[in-house]
């Protein structure tokens, strides 16, 4: 009897090999308006956990397996993705699309599983007295608009007083987050801000450009995504807009975007928050371990872009939090609320990125209980379009943490009191 | 031989003209109620409450709301997806502003709002019929997503415009928000459309459905046997904004806990919903029923054989799934125009005779 029952709960176990490795779920989005952003990410995602277990052998001996689930950008496919995949012993989830992260943020703190949201999701996230699971570092949304606003600022010798900046964005969530700190900043420069809203997808952007051409603003910012982009630039072309005082944020600055406008796109601006290209060493890496292998995620072709750049970068942060959850924990096999603790303790060093094979490509940051949101700085990067290339223009540019901290304890407070939140970290 | 009459005598008017007069499909009824009130709540997880379950049944709700007006009444409406939002947004308003009343009467009461506005929205339909009609409801639908993204006091000044249901309890059970249980959730939404399919499917028996079919068979034969076009289409209006108000009221409290207007209740739900009647059938409440577990369903089944079962490709299930779906949708409006719900009826007539057919 005892010797079937321990057959039977062994054949169990060898069944079910998943629960003894590393789940990282990618939720990811190939079909869709949004694919052009969402495919590159999710294969630079999976090729940097494929190089570890390929090279590594895992995370501290364990390997990871990331179940890719398909959101189409759809928040009701996303609920579904997350409910499918939560029960497999989920560590971290990174939706990449705001809409979804809003909606995974209280469910997330229910279920005790951190929510790594990298440059997009709630801004206000990055206070971690009230966001116990969520975190945004290394930048976010207002950190973006603040290091534009400054980029023009050094432009301008330090005053844009009167000057007329544009915001075009995607009428969503993700598009709306900036307005908040664009006002605050242009109350506190002196700037006239015009809201520009484009309506999901944002294949038909005739009358949007026709009003800024008849408005002539000095500068555009751009929060777009997927088709969205390609379509405003193309169209900021068409009106002969001058490149070089257009700006999107870095959702709106891949090669994706530019390539359908041609030379017309030349000279156009977007910020980025890490480096981009195939001249870091980790690529040698993963062309042995995983190009060559043939273990590459999907077609292979978005290799070296900048949102494939990305998802590595998410994944390299998220490895690197799986690591430090182990050293605290004392044991590989992790839980997802060691993650979390993980996450909180994470510190990146430029030393260490230069020892994971990407030297001068992020800035180093080290979160902390309150801090979940990082140092914000980001680079410029403009478009040459005969070289077909990415090239940055600027260092690190820190944002205006003066305007910024006091409208993210305002928010966070406003979702703190709405959920009956107390703050932790006191 | 499985839908047998014989035997089956009424004696008296009332029972001769109930809902299901056949003995069988009335204890296949009471069957399904058992197991869906019974037996369900015991087993059903977080998954198959918020992906599979949950969605049927709001679905459904808007389902038949729809079927109210355009299968019952005739009038035509691409306005669904904005007057789910009407629901959806009063429900956050009621839910913020007064929160220690029980969530269910906030529900109603947005299905209350969402019919005064169905009710203003309908008022063209006294002077104008058919493809008009359906370009009026799609002003109402384009109309109202702007309005909830351009004011800010709808989504209470938030950042970035998302409304986000806090939560809210009944008799001290949580219903909306993070730590709602699936077996909750899913009796919620449940209770609420077993009250309302019964509700419609009784309001299409009596006078004001025969109104409703009178002026969609035609509205000027209706008018000379005394049939008040008025009342009779306002009234459609009201009740199938009701109906979808609260379904709308649903779909953001207890099914998505975050909502961005233009995404979640934008026109392709409209369309989804108009689908989901057509497919289904027009004029049934069975119908909407079907046409819901069609469109909500079969996805997510595709999905989870696909990728799950046989390992393919994200990407190319996503794909392959539009497609069956699609290719499905085109061989049923082939195969019968009117819908799952005369396919239905249809094998329920030959499963009469079987296998003694004339």
């Amino acid at each position: 009897m005892k010797k079937t029952l321990t057959a039977l709960a062994l054949a169990i176990a060898t069944a079910t090999p998943a629960l003894a490795e590393l789940v990282v779920p990618n939720m990811s989005y190939r079909t869709g308006p949004y694919a052009p952003g969402g495919i590159p990410y999710a294969d630079g995602f999976n090729d940097y956990f494929t190089l570890l277990n390929e090279r590594d052998g895992g995370i501290g001996g364990e390997k990871v397996v990331t179940p890719e689930c398909e959101t189409a950008y759809n928040t009701e496919k996303g609920v579904e993705c997350y409910e499918a995949t939560k029960g497999g012993g989920a560590l971290v989830y990174n939706p990449l699309s705001t809409g979804i992260t809003y909606q995974l943020i209280p469910k997330v703190s229910a279920d005790k599983i951190p929510l790594y949201t990298p440059g997009y999701g709630r801004t206000s996230a990055a206070n971690g007295k009230v966001f116990e699971w969520v975190f945004n570092y290394p930048a976010n949304y207002w950190d973006g608009a603040s290091v534009a606003i400054k980029y023009l600022l050094e432009e301008n010798g330090g005053d844009l007083n009167g000057k007329k900046i544009a915001l075009v964005y995607h009428n969503s969530a993700y598009g709306k987050e900036p307005i908040r700190t664009l006002t605050e900043l242009s109350k506190k420069h002196g700037f006239t801000l015009v809201e520009v809203p484009v309506d999901h997808p944002g294949q038909e952007q005739k009358s949007q450009w026709l009003q800024i051409r008849r408005d002539k603003p000095d500068y555009v910012l751009m929060w777009g995504w997927g088709v969205m982009n390609a379509v405003a630039i193309q169209e900021a072309a068409n009106i002969k807009f001058p490149m070089e005082n257009f700006i999107g944020i870095w959702w709106s600055g891949s090669e994706n975007d530019v390539l359908p406008a041609g030379d017309g796109a030349n000279g156009y601006k977007s910020l980025a928050m890490h480096g981009t290209g195939m001249d870091y060493p980790v690529y040698d890496e993963l062309k042995k371990f995983v190009y060559d292998a043939g273990k590459s995620s999907g077609v292979g072709d978005q290799v070296g872009s900048v949102l494939y750049s990305r998802g590595m970068y998410a994944a390299l942060v998220i490895s690197e939090a799986i690591r430090k959850a182990q050293e605290l924990a004392g044991t590989p096999q992790i839980t997802a609320a060691q993650l979390r603790d993980g996450f909180e303790a994470l510190e990146i060093t430029e030393a260490r990125m230069a020892e994971l094979g990407l030297p001068d490509f992020g800035q180093p940051f080290a979160a902390s209980c309150a801090d979940h949101g990082g140092p914000g700085a980001a680079l410029l990067q403009q478009w040459d379009a005969t070289a077909k290339k990415w090239s940055l223009i600027t260092g690190f540019i820190a944002p205006d943490d003066e305007v910024l901290d006091p409208l993210i304890a305002e928010d966070s407070a406003a979702y703190a009191a709405e959920n009956k939140i107390t703050e932790r970290c006191n | 031989m499985f839908y047998r009459e014989a035997g089956d005598f009424k004696t008296s008017y009332a029972s001769d003209s109930q809902t299901f007069p056949i003995r069988f499909d009335r204890w296949r009824y009471y069957a399904i109620l058992a197991v869906a009130f019974g037996v369900v709540p015991f087993f059903i997880n977080d998954y198959w409450a918020n992906a599979v379950f949950v969605p049927f049944l709001i679905y459904a709700i808007a389902a038949i709301g729809l079927n109210i007006l355009t299968g019952y009444c005739g009038q035509v409406s691409l306005g669904t997806g904005g007057f789910m939002a009407v629901g959806a947004y009063a429900v956050y308003k009621l839910m913020t502003a007064f929160p220690d009343v029980p969530i269910l009467i906030h529900v109603l009461l947005a299905g209350g709002i969402t019919a005064a506005v169905g009710v203003l929205f309908g008022l063209p339909s006294l002077r104008i019929k058919g493809f008009y009609l359906a370009v009026a409801t799609l002003a109402a639908q384009f109309f109202l997503v702007w309005l909830f993204n351009k004011v800010p006091w709808f989504y209470n000044h938030s950042a970035s415009g998302q409304i986000s249901a806090p939560e809210r309890a009944m008799f001290g059970v949580p219903v909306t928000g993070a730590t709602a249980t699936a077996p909750v959730k899913y009796l919620f939404c449940l209770a609420i459309l077993f009250a309302l399919a019964w509700l419609a499917r009784n309001l299409t028996r009596g006078t004001l459905g025969r109104k409703w079919m009178a002026i969609r068979d035609m509205d000027i034969a209706a008018e000379i046997i005394g049939v008040n076009p008025l009342t009779t289409k306002l009234s459609a209006f009201a009740i199938s904004s009701f109906y979808i108000g609260v379904a709308g009221a649903l779909f953001f409290s207890v099914y998505l806990g975050a909502v961005e207007v233009g995404e979640a209740f934008g026109i392709q739900k409209s369309f989804l919903i108009l689908f989901m009647i057509i497919i289904g059938g027009l004029g049934s409440i069975f119908g909407s029923f079907a046409g819901a577990a069609f469109l909500v369903l079969l996805p997510v089944l595709l999905k989870n054989l696909l990728v799950g079962q046989l390992g393919w490709a994200t990407d190319l299930a996503a794909h392959v799934e539009l497609m069956i779906v699609g290719a499905l949708i085109v061989i049923f409006l082939i195969a019968e125009p009117h819908g799952l719900a005369q396919l239905w009826r249809l094998a329920k007539e030959k499963l009469r005779l079987w296998p003694f057919p004339h």
